[in-house]
């Protein structure tokens, strides 16, 4: 047996490749940057957060209140040294000296207090604003149809409620009163240094266009490296994610050294484009803040010359100095909090897109209640698309009644699950009718017909919680007994008392201590527990052994034998006895007949039966 | 830190040079000062104009020199901090690649993937960040204490009261602190899980109309994260006053005493402004420490989580394999006594003592419920786990005495939880031979049916297969899985129930091609159908981890009621389809 030589593909290749893989997985902190983008309609945006902080109105006026004393403080308890040092100059008096300290600390004592007092303020306003939101966000959520959640990335949804939250969170806790305390700062000290030397304010402003346009300079390099860099971030974070979750094929095709090889070129190409990234991003802070230091050395220059030649006060030049090193400081700030509050108005603008998503239609005023309903089902003509010039469903007619069971079949795509969305009004027919007990489902409450069908679906998830809670949800008043009862009628009682802590067992992360089969037992177990007459087993036991699926085999007939039941099952096994067995393809019916007819009618179902076809 | 030791040595240089770099904005910012009391101290009261505009265009020179030994600082900063991070990335990685399955099960794959991706970044901008401040701040620190005693050394007697007073008090604002940011972090985790849960879970949620029950525990989650945000925050700016509060305090002492001082003549106006900056200096370069610390405690959360798989110890290797030359030759397979289970804390035995035999050229079958040990069984034979009794043996030889290398390419296996990676057809196939000619990957693909169904796409071979192979159905993908492992041509073939999504017609097509094209390979098949096992050489009936029959389809049919169970569960499928 010759050694086989590893296959590596080339940089450029890997980089084509897992680039888009590594976005559209999101991880990493690449992704909350490349989302922030500009905002699209900005004044609509801020007035509607306006709208969440106005119900905390008269501590918001006082908050800022509280920035005005606070700043102001500041400005004047370094201002306040002037006086201080040209009493000291010019006449060594000391009580000149404990006046203007007790003036000064009094000043300082006012801007303390007026500082914690906002902070104090501001995040319970901001915490109570983002709570508000939150819970606002998840009820929106939760109303919208199930159409919504098919046509859009759950990654998606989770991203508003976690970065554009987040965003908006930090934008209320910092920067608007930045903002606000920067613009005061800013306009504060221009006025003292007017106030105490116009030529030494005039050489002090003249330094903001320089560093206005030095930042700009630097800030459009740093962003294009940025760029460069996510897609090489998202190029080896998509290579990973990729690589690690098949580990175990590698593994057994002995492939780890291509791995290893393919994912340093990657690593390489990233160390390189990062680089200059995290370099323009970086020297920001110094090139700014040592352009406030020659600022203030010029400032020292010509202030030490106008008191020598124009008499100009020490105590004013030594105070003066100060501000003209601190002027460019709250110019970065603001101009730093602007992108801050960019990126947050654009989560806030997605956050509100989603809140303004359609969601599912009220009740009619006169809706029927559906406490009553009993199980006839019945579909006349109906038609169904997901869009509207689409044919998922071709004029679907049947007619169910309590006690017994109607199986579809029928390739991946061909509409079975369709039939079941339509019922539970997940979806809208677009023509026809389906009535329950003679009334169409559309005159019922929607929460009320749900409530009347179970549904074991296939796609197994649990909720985190115990094994007890997790059956219960099928009937919330179920006692402990009840839900052992539902567990040993579905075979899933032995295997609960084998875990660790039998019913009261923790399930999290979506329950990966458990095999499919074993979640797919507690799934039914949750709908045999609720007393729903309608009962929708979508793939319901397809991990389950065809031993288990037996064992099972009697429960779910005690179940099912006074309920209506719809099968959708690959394993045609599953679906014999059913009182009819719908054949589906391309959304037509094409069979229909007890098991026994369609075996004799040699088609379609006999062909699949006999494995001379494929289902997929 | 001396894990860290390996991936600074080769930047060592720039982790050096870095910090020297930035120490001369420290230089900077402790003489300019001086100098500007200088100014004021002689300049101004001798009127000497000269003496000024030196002064100024020294101060100027020095403040250029600080933008470039920032700028420069900056930059050996982030050569030292990506050069060590992508060599950490890298050895991570490559530690994964060697990890066991049993150490895969330990970490799970999320994990895997969030700690070599977004903690390996957290912990560059942590290098970063200390490279620039790690010096700057102590160093200014220090600078300015030493500048503050030259100029006054009775006045430095207020700094060095409140130095330790307020470094005490940060230390407790943020002990304080530290806990309660942690359970924020708990509650911010605990509110993503159940944001998730909803969207994932949102069909089973409307049909058992839980929306408002729902809404009330997410409600609880919100308000619980809002009420601990609170709590941290409030420590937070609790810590803001306080600095301002001494900061304020120390300049008002300076400025009391000093003045005294000056009105007695012991002391120059300028040193008094001098003097006052460099407390301010002191303190904000405490700040600047306590700042680090904080920021660094998410990065060191990263760090655990990066040394816990670096530490990981691989508890499965070839390092004693006693014939590492060895290849698989002839694909004799042999169980003796063995018991296996994941957790070495367990009592119970997930294998059994387990025996049994497959020669070279024949078809073994195994058949059992799920959770019956089936796939542990053959993971065994290329060693994925390894045993904790008894032995496997491939011609005769201990699998651990083969190099793994040679061990698993003398074995095929068809995962159960099989995946495709991004890529074409093509270079998916030639994972199982680099080298493979086109014809090999035709032939092996048509052993697996799959040549016409691949043959039926625009690209043929060339096309793409999306992420996992998102864009083939469920059989397609078991087919092009097969494939790849054919194209290894292994002595031992395994199939881990590998064509459920198969049609049982496709699936004796399959079977078929086996019989001509691997004739001389074991074949091990664990399958679900009966149909799917019935015609090998030997079947074996597995059941809570213990054989509990074998022989042929005929034989176990008359002898064993396990079999009898799961055939009868089948049996009218079976019937028609055999």
């Amino acid at each position: 047996m010759a050694k086989k030589k590893p296959f590596v593909r080339s940089t450029e290749e890997l980089l084509k490749k897992y680039q888009t893989l590594g976005k559209a997985s999101g991880g990493g902190p690449g992704a909350r940057m490349s989302r922030t983008g500009k905002p699209q309609d900005t004044r609509k945006s801020i007035a509607r957060l306006f709208g969440y902080l106005a119900r905390y109105k008269g501590r918001i006026a006082l908050a800022l209140v509280c920035v005005l004393c606070a700043t102001g403080a500041n400005l004047l308890g370094s201002y306040m040294l002037r006086p201080i040092i040209n009493g000291l100059v010019e006449n060594h008096d000391l009580g000149q000296l404990t006046m203007g300290l007790v003036k000064m600390a009094s000043i300082y004592c006012i801007g303390i207090i007026a500082n914690y007092a906002q902070q104090r303020i501001m995040i319970s306003v901001s915490q109570n604003t983002l709570k508000a939101i939150r819970d606002e966000l998840f009820v929106k959520i939760q109303a919208l149809p199930v159409r919504y959640y098919d046509s859009h990335p759950k990654g998606e949804l989770m991203s508003r409620f976690m970065n554009d939250v987040d965003a908006m969170g930090e934008m209320m806790n910092h920067s608007v009163i930045s903002l606000f305390s920067g613009m005061i700062t800013l306009i504060g000290t221009l006025v003292l240094m007017i106030s105490m030397n116009w030529i030494l304010t005039v050489i002090t402003v003249l330094f903001v266009p320089l560093a206005a346009m030095a930042s700009a300079a630097i800030a459009k390099r740093s962003r294009r490296f940025y760029r460069e860099q996510q897609a090489a971030l998202g190029a080896v974070n998509g290579y990973v994610e990729e690589s690690v979750t098949g580990q175990k094929v590698v593994k057994v095709f002995n492939h780890e050294e291509v791995c290893m090889e393919e994912f340093g070129l990657l690593n390489k190409d990233l160390r390189k484009k990062q680089i200059f990234a995290q370099f323009f991003g970086g020297i920001m802070g110094p090139v700014m803040g040592n352009l406030g230091q020659i600022s203030y050395a010029i400032t020292a220059c010509v202030g030490g010359i106008l008191c020598v030649t124009r008499g100009f006060d020490v105590g004013g030049f030594s105070v003066f100095v100060n501000y003209s090193r601190q002027f460019s400081r709250p110019v970065n700030e603001l101009s730093m909090q602007v992108n801050t509050i960019f990126s947050a108005l654009a989560g806030a603008e997605r956050v509100f897109a989603v809140m303004d998503e359609e969601p599912e239609p009220a009740d009619p005023a006169d809706a029927v209640s559906a406490d009553d309903i009993r199980g006839h089902v019945e579909m006349k003509h109906v038609y169904f698309g997901y869009l509207p010039d689409q044919v998922v469903l071709k004029d679907i007619n049947l007619y169910a009644k309590p006690g017994q069971k109607i199986a579809f079949v029928g390739s991946t795509g061909a509409g079975k699950t369709t039939v079941t969305n339509l019922l539970s009004r997940f979806y809208d027919v677009q023509e026809g009718e389906i009535t329950i007990d003679g009334v169409s489902i559309y005159d019922y409450e929607r929460k009320g017909l749900r409530s009347k069908i179970a549904m074991v679906l296939q796609d197994t998830h649990l909720f985190t919680g115990t094994v007890m809670e997790n059956i219960r949800y099928g009937r919330m008043d179920a006692t402990d007994e009840e839900v052992i009862q539902a567990a040993k009628s579905v075979s899933a009682h032995h295997f609960i008392t084998r875990l660790s802590d039998g019913y009261q067992t923790m399930i999290d992360g979506d329950g990966v201590n458990l095999s499919q089969g074993q979640r797919q037992l507690l799934n039914i177990a949750r709908a045999a527990i609720s007393h729903a007459p309608i009962l929708v087993l979508d793939e319901a036991t397809s991990s389950v052994d065809t031993r288990t699926e037996k064992q099972i085999e009697k429960g779910m007939d005690a179940l099912m034998s006074t309920r209506t039941t719809f099968v959708i099952a690959h394993r045609l096994s599953t679906v014999r006895n059913a009182n009819a067995i719908m054949v589906l393809e391309h959304g037509v019916i094409i069979e229909r007949g007890t098991h026994e007819d369609l075996l004799a009618m040699k088609g379609r179902y006999y062909e699949l039966y006999t494995g001379k076809a494929e289902l997929d | 830190m001396r894990f860290y030791g390996k991936y600074i040595k080769p930047y060592l240089l720039f982790f050096i040079i870095g910090p020297i770099l930035m120490l001369t904005e420290v230089l900077g910012e402790v003489l300019m000062p001086k100098m500007m009391a200088n100014i004021i101290n002689i300049g101004i009261p001798g009127a000497d104009n000269g003496f000024i505009i030196r002064m100024g265009i020294a101060m100027a020179g020095i403040a250029v020199m600080m933008m470039i030994g920032g700028v420069g600082g900056n930059y050996f900063a982030c050569r030292a901090s990506i050069g060590f991070s992508a060599d950490l990335r890298e050895d991570l990685y490559n530690k994964v690649q060697k990890f066991s399955f049993a150490n895969l099960d330990h970490f799970q794959t999320g994990s895997l993937v969030t700690r070599l991706t977004n903690d390996v970044t957290q912990l560059q901008n942590l290098i970063r960040m200390s490279l620039i401040l790690m010096l700057r701040a102590p160093g200014m620190m220090i600078g300015a204490i030493i500048m503050a005693i030259r100029i006054n050394a009775s006045l430095a007697l207020i700094i060095a009261i409140i130095l330790p007073v307020l470094a005490i008090t940060i230390f407790i604002l943020m002990k304080t602190a530290f806990p309660r940011f942690m359970s924020m972090q708990k509650k911010i985790d605990a509110l993503n899980t159940s944001v998730q849960e909803n969207l994932t879970n949102v069909r089973v949620i409307k049909s058992f109309v839980r929306e408002d029950y729902e809404r009330g525990r997410f409600e609880e989650k919100t308000n619980d994260l809002k009420e601990h945000t609170l709590s941290a925050m409030k420590m937070v700016i609790i810590t803001m006053p306080v600095m301002t509060a001494a900061m304020n305090l120390t300049t008002l002492a300076v400025v009391w005493f000093g003045g005294r001082q000056i009105i007695a003549g012991n002391m120059l106006i300028g040193d008094l402004t001098a003097f006052t900056t460099y407390v301010i200096q002191i303190l904000s370069s405490l700040m600047m420490v306590a700042m680090i610390i904080l920021q660094s405690s998410r990065a060191m959360a990263s760090s655990k989580r990066i040394k816990e798989v670096m530490e990981e110890e691989v508890d499965l290797n070839d390092d004693a394999a006693a014939c590492k030359d060895l290849e698989v030759r002839e694909g004799h397979v042999e169980f003796k006594d063995v018991c296996f289970r994941y957790y070495k804390d367990h009592e119970e035995w997930v294998l059994d003592h387990i025996n049994f035999e497959a020669k070279p050229g024949e078809v073994l079958g195994i058949i059992g419920s799920t959770g019956s040990g089936k796939t542990t069984m053959v993971q065994l034979i290329p060693r994925l786990y390894d045993v904790d009794e008894g032995e496997v043996l491939i011609d005769g030889v201990n699998v651990r005495d083969y190099s793994l290398e040679n061990l698993r390419e003398g074995v095929g296996m068809v995962l159960q939880k099989n995946v495709l990676f991004s890529g074409t057809i093509e270079e998916n196939l030639r994972w199982g031979d680099g080298e493979a000619s086109e014809e090999e990957i035709r032939e092996a693909a048509q052993a697996a049916q799959a040549d016409d169904f691949i043959m039926s796409f625009a690209d043929q071979y060339a096309s793409e297969l999306g992420q996992g192979g998102s864009n083939v159905s469920g059989g397609q993908k078991q087919r092009l899985c097969i494939a790849r492992a054919l194209l290894k041509k292994p002595k031992i073939l395994i199939l881990d129930d590998s064509t459920s999504a198969v049609d049982t017609a496709t699936e004796a097509r399959i079977r078929e091609a086996f019989h001509t094209s691997l004739k001389d390979t074991t074949k091990i098949i664990i399958a679900q159908r009966i149909g799917s096992v019935m015609d090998a050489d030997h079947i074996i009936v597995v059941d809570e981890g213990r054989i509990v029959g074998s022989g042929t389809h005929e034989e176990l049919l008359r002898t064993n009621q396990e079999y009898q169970e799961i055939y009868y569960s089948q049996q009218d499928q079976q019937k028609e389809g055999a």
